[in-house]
């Protein structure tokens, strides 16, 4: 079972000063350590983060001893509370950072989140301005509570923002461009990626913008529309698509609220096509919003039905035949963007 | 503390029953470092009094919740070592047919057992619950449940506490203090050292007990069992121990001081009861030791057994999402 993590056994993260081939997580580890570097409202809080220890993923390893234990708060197990501080710590000026150890657990801080955080400025005018960082996503045999995908519940709260990288670039982009927006931002990082993804990421400010979609690969045939895990998978079916004469095109969201629809019409328009994927369970997930964005502004450009595939509407299994049965992958994708191409 | 009398052939169920904890756990850690598990796995080393001491102390119609290091009450409830190991390995034999990775999810209301969630401490309420059903049917049963010291940091603990002693709920909480949450020492997590304390503000009996030692858990559980199940209400215990290895299988644990585990690793569990049973005369060296290699048959044939079990088959899996 190679596809199997001896569960979250990780190494140091900022290991890798490799600019050309920099993983997923270092980019998040450099892209924090800038920023707070850069500007002393800038801390951390969450379980595990401080010490030597440095979080679960190993994030923030390294991070106490160069900023002290007053800017990495190493908390109790209490996220409803811990985020309500950082709410408070936020509208005081301060940009706090944090981080939930498994994105399945920010179920826990919810009321602090969707409630407090996402209304506030609505209704009366102060600005949130943290960042809770939530590593997601499965497919590493982690079972139905380290392995969820839940940005479907924050999308649809009005007030929050979300963003979801799927490159090291971006995870460093998006994470400054999160810490300096002047809104609750929750950011999505992909578990499945942090070392097994290794890229280019520029050095020093980097950031990219909330808002703003990537094409990932151009193409004629079909239009892919994803983000996170998946665009790597997306990437792999186009290949394999391209070898037998289909033409497709990634869309990488990169931010899922507030969405790029011109983004996504321009793609739709294009090649009349689309296939939108995610790990998240398909239903009212980000594909339905898409889906009907589509339907509703790009309709007379489209030559097929608008396909979607997602995790399936189940908790995600743990057993590897059942997860695999249960998650989107660059096979599937494939066969979908074939049965559409063919339509 | 009066110990209830147990008779040696109840010390040597203990005993039985804390060596094969131990013989699991091992045989599961040696299984995970040759490659051979599946996802990540949590240990119960150090914990063994705790869990097999309290299970043996509920009464068959009793209801337990426990949580990921309490692998002794599992088996001592009821589920085999081969149903678990097929869980672990995420056979369709497991308990949970793969749906649920290591000793989560692994519920069987047959032998009186909730099934554990990762989110922290979701038991609490739901053993509750499972308190106020018994309650509510005018039924002298209890609920057991188990906390640890990180997530006794959780807000639900505190509201719990309240409304068991509000409501008189026939509800034991545990608290296996084992010094540690992950990589968060005790002394990061609360300036209380002492758990139990908690106990006084909502109005609840608080008591302490060495969680390295099985009859004095028993003991202490099995009061607050019939003091739940006679109508006097619910108590809150502090067994406190040492959590012997990382948090998880992967987790070399070098935040804790080497000391420490030394320290600990003196008041081992099973050495302990080992010790207590030669010299009470209930069993000697030999006799022990035939358990002992009667624990690792149990478990070379659950091993061969979940090894030998067929995966769940893909098209089950959206199986199971609703009762029918
Ligand atoms: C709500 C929630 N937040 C975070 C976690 C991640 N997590 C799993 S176990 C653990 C530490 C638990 O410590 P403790 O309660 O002392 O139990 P122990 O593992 O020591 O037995 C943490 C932080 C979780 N399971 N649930
Ligand atoms: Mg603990």
């Amino acid at each position: 079972m190679s596809e199997t993590a001896t569960n979250f056994g990780f190494t140091d993260a900022a290991d890798d000063q490799d600019r050309q081939q920099m993983s997923y997580i270092a980019a998040i580890s450099e892209a924090l350590r800038l920023e707070m570097r850069r500007d002393e409202n800038v801390l951390i809080l969450g379980e595990d983060v401080g010490g030597e220890f440095g979080g679960a993923f190993k994030v923030t390893k390294g991070f106490e001893a160069e900023f002290g234990p007053e800017r990495v708060l190493n908390t109790p197990l209490a996220e409803l509370a811990f985020t309500g501080m950082a709410n408070g710590m936020a509208l005081m000026g301060l940009r706090p950072v944090v981080e939930v150890q498994f994105a399945d657990f920010i179920t826990t801080a919810f009321d602090s989140i969707v409630q407090f955080a996402a209304t506030t400025h609505y209704r009366w005018g102060s600005a949130v301005p943290w960042v809770i960082r939530a590593p997601s996503d499965g497919g590493i045999r982690s079972g139905p509570f380290h392995s969820q995908n839940p940005e479907a519940w924050f999308v649809h709260t009005p007030g929050l923002k979300v963003v979801a990288p799927a490159t090291p670039a971006d995870a460093k982009g998006l994470l400054i461009a999160a810490i300096r927006d002047n809104n609750p931002v929750i950011y999505f990082e992909s578990k499945p990626l942090y070392r097994s993804l290794k890229g280019y990421v520029p050095a020093g400010e980097y950031i990219v913008p909330i808002g703003k979609a990537n094409l990932a690969r151009q193409g004629d045939d079909i239009s892919i529309i994803t983000y996170g895990t998946q665009v790597r998978e997306a990437l792999k079916a186009a290949e394999q698509l391209a070898r037998e004469d289909i033409s497709a095109e990634v869309l990488d969201l990169r931010t899922l609220k507030p969405l790029d629809e011109e983004a996504i019409l321009d793609t739709a328009r294009k090649t009349g096509k689309v296939l939108i994927v995610h790990s998240a369970n398909r239903m009212l997930g980000l594909g339905a919003e898409i889906a009907a964005l589509i339907a509703e502004r790009a309709f007379t450009w489209l030559d097929g039905p608008i396909y979607r595939l997602g995790g399936l509407d189940t908790p995600v299994p743990f057993s590897p035949p059942l997860e695999d049965a249960y998650r989107p992958n660059a096979a599937k994708i494939v066969q979908a963007a074939k049965e559409l191409a063919a339509f | 503390m009066t110990h209830t009398q147990l008779s040696p052939q109840q010390k040597l169920e203990l005993y039985y029953w804390m060596r094969l904890t131990r013989t699991f756990d091992d045989r599961m850690l040696a299984l995970w470092k040759q490659g051979r598990g599946v996802g990540g796995t949590f240990s119960e080393r150090g914990h063994e009094a705790i869990g097999v001491g309290a299970a043996y102390a509920m009464y068959p119609d009793d209801v337990v919740a426990p949580m990921h290091r309490d692998l002794g009450c599992y088996l001592l409830r009821g589920l085999s070592p081969r149903r678990i190991f097929a869980n672990l390995l995420g056979r369709e034999t497991g308990i949970t047919r793969g749906r649920d990775a290591n000793l989560h999810g692994m519920g069987d209301l047959e032998h009186g057992i909730i099934g554990f969630i990762s989110h922290l401490p979701q038991s609490l309420p739901v053993a509750l619950g499972v308190a106020m059903s018994f309650r509510y049917r005018h039924e002298a049963r209890a609920a057991l449940t188990f906390v640890g010291d990180g997530a006794s940091s959780a807000g639900l603990f505190a509201e719990v506490l309240n409304m068991a002693a509000v409501f008189n709920a026939p509800l034991v909480i545990i608290v296996e203090n084992n010094q540690y949450a992950y990589s968060t020492p005790l002394s990061q997590q609360t300036k209380v050292p002492d758990l139990v304390v908690r106990a006084a503000a909502y109005g609840l009996p608080g008591v302490t007990v060495d969680g390295n030692d099985v009859e004095a858990v028993y003991s202490v559980v099995r009061q607050a069992i019939d003091r739940a199940r006679g109508g006097g209400g619910a108590t809150l215990i502090e067994a406190k121990t040492m959590r012997m290895l990382g948090h998880a299988i992967h987790d070399g644990a070098e935040y804790v001081p080497r000391e420490l585990l030394a320290e600990w690793e003196a008041k081992d569990p099973l050495r302990r009861y080992e010790g207590v049973l030669q010299q009470e005369g209930v069993a000697d060296a030999v006799e022990l030791s035939e358990i002992g290699e009667r624990c690792q048959r149990e478990i070379e044939s659950a091993i061969e057994f979940a090894e030998d079990s067929p995966w769940p088959d893909p098209a089950t899996v959206s199986e199971g999402v609703y009762a029918p």
